[in-house]
């Protein structure tokens, strides 16, 4: 039996909402854009959809925007302005997909300005000041941060960036279902979601926006989304995504605090053990993250021993992970490269139990004394 | 694209159907529409002497809130003076069916088909004085 | 009218917009969602869920590669065909920008190929709208003579979504190929349904869609050639998924969908085409002898599954309502909604009114005999009740030519 830990990477689907998302593939499987009952029992399971995810994160159904997933969603709050900024800035720590379009239209001549973090991984009045100073007309902050689990207090900057003018886009696909989203009194334009971030299904995400914002498509077609968003809808997923944020909102509470317990848990039988670093720990963070390393132990060495012990847990974004480089979370951080290097990720499920701890810590507590040995041997 | 009961029965059940003889003084035509619009309506009206609409008849190429909207206007004229039926309008129509948004056009083409039957019987009638 | 028994209604006659997943898609879908399944991010390196689920990525990417006579690495997977359409030519427009910003398509293509064409020439791209002759077909003379020397790229779809017609991408390739430009195939409307082989073939992007074969919505894929290698402007920017071409966490159970609908089609397309051609052909057959239909597209170089026709004086949206007992449509899905003809039909000639007065029939697998024939009777019935409302019909039947009224315009 394997032990996932992994969650901030990709959560296994929920039944309940596979459950949900079936009939769509099967028995109800016509195109939302035909007009007969096929097409509008389609259309009508994709409006209701719209409702969950809307209300999951309080805002109007006519504000959600369905995408293929949080990389589109961010690409397209970062690309789609149809006045195009002059100058954007983003937070250091931002997630590649809005790292990368950020740097794309940063070659097609707009300024871009990085937002600095302390060495919690937090933005701070000065390093937001500095930002601000290039009248940055998009502002990106996330709300969590996928590797940290840091939470940037996206209410107060949002409020600092509106007075100055200039539109905000938050990504809060780390954030939803572990904690309270609420779009309307962070007070941001754009917002960004993903399904399989909370046990809804892979290949589908949402932008949520102020619908006052004028956005260009960025895929063009047959017009659907409002013309947001073209491309026949992913039906199943959509189902599936509002199945599993409806039960995201009902759940929050007692999927918080039974990561929280967990991660407690996980923190106190971690400062046992000698020499084990977590990042971020005197920041406010999700309650189902921590993000740790043993100095001199490779973080990618430590993850495999742990793989053939049947746990799953992770160096960092899953997303970086294939060039196998070090975070750029914890290089903002000012976290030296070599420490960066030995950075392992370990994030807490709704399904996760008391004993999984237990197997990781006492697979954890074993790995290290041998690495610790196999290093001494190559001194010696 | 939901339509409403009403909508419904009058496209699967048309009322007056058919055409009358155009070339009778005491029959109104109006024709409107284009086959390029996707829509065309005739309506025919027959008036007594007392300018009543005694009958009405109807034939519509378009789409089903096309046909509806048609059918309805025939039930709605029959018994009305002239004047009463020039002053129906598309709203009254389009609330009647509950028409989408998308088709109030339909309920438009009605409205000028009987403006433009009643025009044509009055053209007749004018025509048949000046002789 | 009799029913025949047993025969679930409305039957379901609407292929080319989108096809119900095949029950073993399904299956092999749900086993990779759940905790107990292979749930992982194909993109996690660490550990045994990532890499189960990257394992399973490559087997559908050798599927899919396997139908189409693609090497796996030549696959990208995409959203969908709307994606994978503008990839491709936003892609290839944007690349090859500095060798020239003239670009050729046709007139009949889908909306995702036309839309970002449109795109680009506010971008500064100048392109050509070839008129496809009245059976659909493109000729290639007048492509030839379209071609300039800044022309980067053609985009001409396979099969047509609306009339089934099949373009000779072949003959069209070797002519791009020789001129050294880029040459793009939106494939939605026919993997799975012709055969093709893209090892033997001058096409450099080809898209493709999983929904329109059995597959599930979502998902699609672009072929990108390696030899001679062709390059691609990203379009979704982010963790450089797919080689960098297309950013975003891969859906696994999607991909897993698509590949094992490739699967089936390449194992059972030849049977399959023989069935479904028949089914048309009876259909056809059955509506053929009535007075005032047309065929629309080209009846040889065609598409198995398909089969539109105008059925002249009847509006094609009241013909739609009056079949409800058939899932029909009158043009491409996408385009429905809105009240416009036509823009195929428009382009191959034909007039508004046969345009407006268009079915589209789309047979596939699950498609039945007695469907047909009650779908003949059906259509029959319903064309003679609309025909017995329109005005239209009757200044027919009274011998009057309707290009010669002057009509009111509104």
């Amino acid at each position: 039996m394997n032990t996932y830990l992994d969650h901030n990477a990709s959560t296994p689907l929920d039944e309940r909402v596979l459950d949900e998302m079936m009939p769509y593939l099967r028995a109800h499987h016509g195109n939302p854009s035909s007009v007969y009952r096929e097409g509008r029992i389609a259309r009508q399971a994709i409006e209701t959809a719209r409702q969950q995810v809307a209300q999951f994160v309080n805002a109007h159904p006519s504000q959600v925007v369905f995408t293929s997933g949080g990389t589109e969603a961010n690409n397209l709050a970062l690309k789609g302005l149809v006045v195009a900024p002059r100058c954007v800035a983003v937070s250091a720590v931002e997630h590649a997909s809005v790292l990368a379009p950020a740097q794309q239209s940063a070659i097609e001549a707009c300024q871009l300005v990085r937002i600095e973090v302390d060495n919690d991984g937090l933005i701070t009045e000065e390093t937001m000041s500095r930002a601000l100073a290039s009248s940055p007309e998009l502002v990106s902050i996330m709300l969590a941060n996928n590797e940290t689990g840091v939470i940037q207090d996206v209410a107060h900057w949002a409020e600092m960036v509106a007075s100055t003018g200039a539109l905000f886009h938050t990504d809060a696909v780390q954030a939803a279902g572990k904690m309270e989203i609420d779009f309307s009194s962070l007070g941001v334009q754009l917002l960004s979601l993903s399904s399989h971030k909370l046990y809804g299904p892979k290949g589908v995400g949402a932008l949520v926006l102020d619908k006052r914002i004028e956005l260009t498509a960025q895929m063009l077609g047959g017009g659907q989304e409002a013309g947001y968003r073209s491309g026949t809808e992913n039906v199943a997923a959509i189902v599936g995504f509002g199945k599993a944020a409806e039960l995201a909102s009902l759940e929050l509470q007692s999927r918080c605090s039974s990561a929280l317990a967990l991660k407690q848990k996980l923190l106190r039988r971690l400062s046992e053990v000698e020499a084990v670093i977590v990042f971020s720990g005197q920041a406010e963070c999700l309650p189902n993250t921590v993000f740790l390393a043993v100095p001199g132990i490779d973080g990618e060495t430590l993850l495999m021993e742990m793989d053939r012990a049947g746990i799953a847990v992770s160096s960092g974004s899953a997303c970086d992970s294939q060039k196998s480089g070090v975070s750029h979370t914890l290089l903002a951080m000012g976290v030296d490269e070599e420490l960066a290097r030995c950075a392992v990720r370990v994030s807490i499920g709704k399904d996760n139990t008391d004993q999984d701890i237990d197997v990781f810590m006492s697979a954890m507590v074993q790995q290290i004394k041998a690495l610790q040995e196999n290093t001494m041997l190559a001194w010696a | 694209m939901a339509y409403s009961e009403k909508l419904m029965d009058h496209y699967e059940n048309p009322r007056n159907v058919g055409s009358m003889d155009k070339k009778d003084t005491s029959v109104g035509t109006g024709m409107v529409g284009a086959p390029a619009c996707g829509d065309v309506m005739k309506l025919q009206i027959k008036v007594n002497e007392e300018g009543v609409i005694e009958d009405a008849r109807f034939k519509t190429y378009g789409c089903g809130s096309a046909i509806a909207s048609s059918s309805l206007l025939t039930e709605w004229v029959k018994g009305k003076t002239l004047e009463e039926a020039s002053e129906i309008k598309n709203s009254q129509i389009a609330d009647e069916l509950a028409l989408p948004p998308v088709k109030v056009h339909c309920s438009v083409l009605a409205e000028d088909a009987i403006k433009a039957a009643i025009d044509d019987f009055k053209s007749k009638q004018t025509a048949e004085s000046d002789a | 009218m009799e029913i025949v028994k047993n025969m679930k209604l409305p039957i379901y006659l609407d292929y080319s917009a989108t096809t119900p997943a095949d029950s073993r898609v399904a299956e092999k879908m749900a086993a990779c969602m759940t905790i107990d399944g292979d749930f992982g991010n194909p993109a996690s390196r660490s550990h045994v869920f990532g890499w189960k689920s990257d394992e399973l990525v490559s087997e559908a990417r050798q599927h899919v590669a396997a139908l189409i006579g693609a090497d796996p690495k030549e696959i990208v997977w995409t959203s969908g065909a709307t994606e994978s359409d503008n990839l491709a030519i936003k892609g290839a427009a944007h690349f090859y920008q500095r060798k020239g910003k003239h670009i050729i398509t046709c007139k009949t293509e889908h909306k995702a190929v036309l839309d970002t064409c449109r795109q680009l020439e506010r971008e500064g791209f100048e392109v050509t709208y070839l008129d496809p002759e009245e059976s659909g077909l493109i000729d290639i003379a007048k492509l030839e003579a379209a071609m300039r020397d800044d022309t980067v790229l053609v985009s001409i779809m396979h099969v047509n979504n609306e009339i089934g017609v099949i373009q000779d991408i072949a003959s069209i390739g070797t002519l791009c190929r020789s001129r050294g430009i880029i040459f793009h195939v939106d494939a939605a409307q026919s993997a799975g349904k012709v055969d093709m082989d893209l090892a033997n073939l001058d096409v450099d992007l080809m898209s493709f869609s999983a929904h329109k074969i059995y597959g599930p919505k979502g998902v699609g894929a672009l072929y990108v050639q390696r030899k001679p290698r062709v390059r691609i402007e990203a379009q979704m920017h982010g963790g450089g998924h797919e080689r960098g071409m297309r950013s975003g966490t891969l859906a696994v159970h999607q991909i897993v969908g698509m590949g094992e609908a490739f699967r089936i089609a390449k194992e059972e397309m030849a049977e399959e085409n023989a069935r479904i051609l028949a089914l048309r052909n009876r259909l056809w057959e059955g509506l053929k002898d009535m007075e005032e239909v047309y065929l629309n597209g080209d009846a040889e170089h065609h598409v198995a599954g398909n089969l539109n026709v105008s059925f002249n004086f009847v509006e094609g949206e009241s013909l739609i309502m009056a079949l409800k007992d058939i899932a029909v449509s009158s043009g491409s899905a996408c385009t429905s909604a809105s009240l416009e003809p036509s823009y195929v039909l428009r382009a191959i000639g034909r007039n508004d009114e046969l345009a407006h007065s268009s079915i589209r029939f789309s047979i596939g697998r699950f498609t039945t005999e007695e469907e047909v024939d009650y779908t003949i009777q059906l259509v029959k019935n319903k064309v003679a009740k609309l025909r017995d409302l329109s005005p239209l019909w009757e200044m027919y039947l009274d011998g009057i030519d309707l290009d010669s009224v002057q009509w009111a315009a509104h």
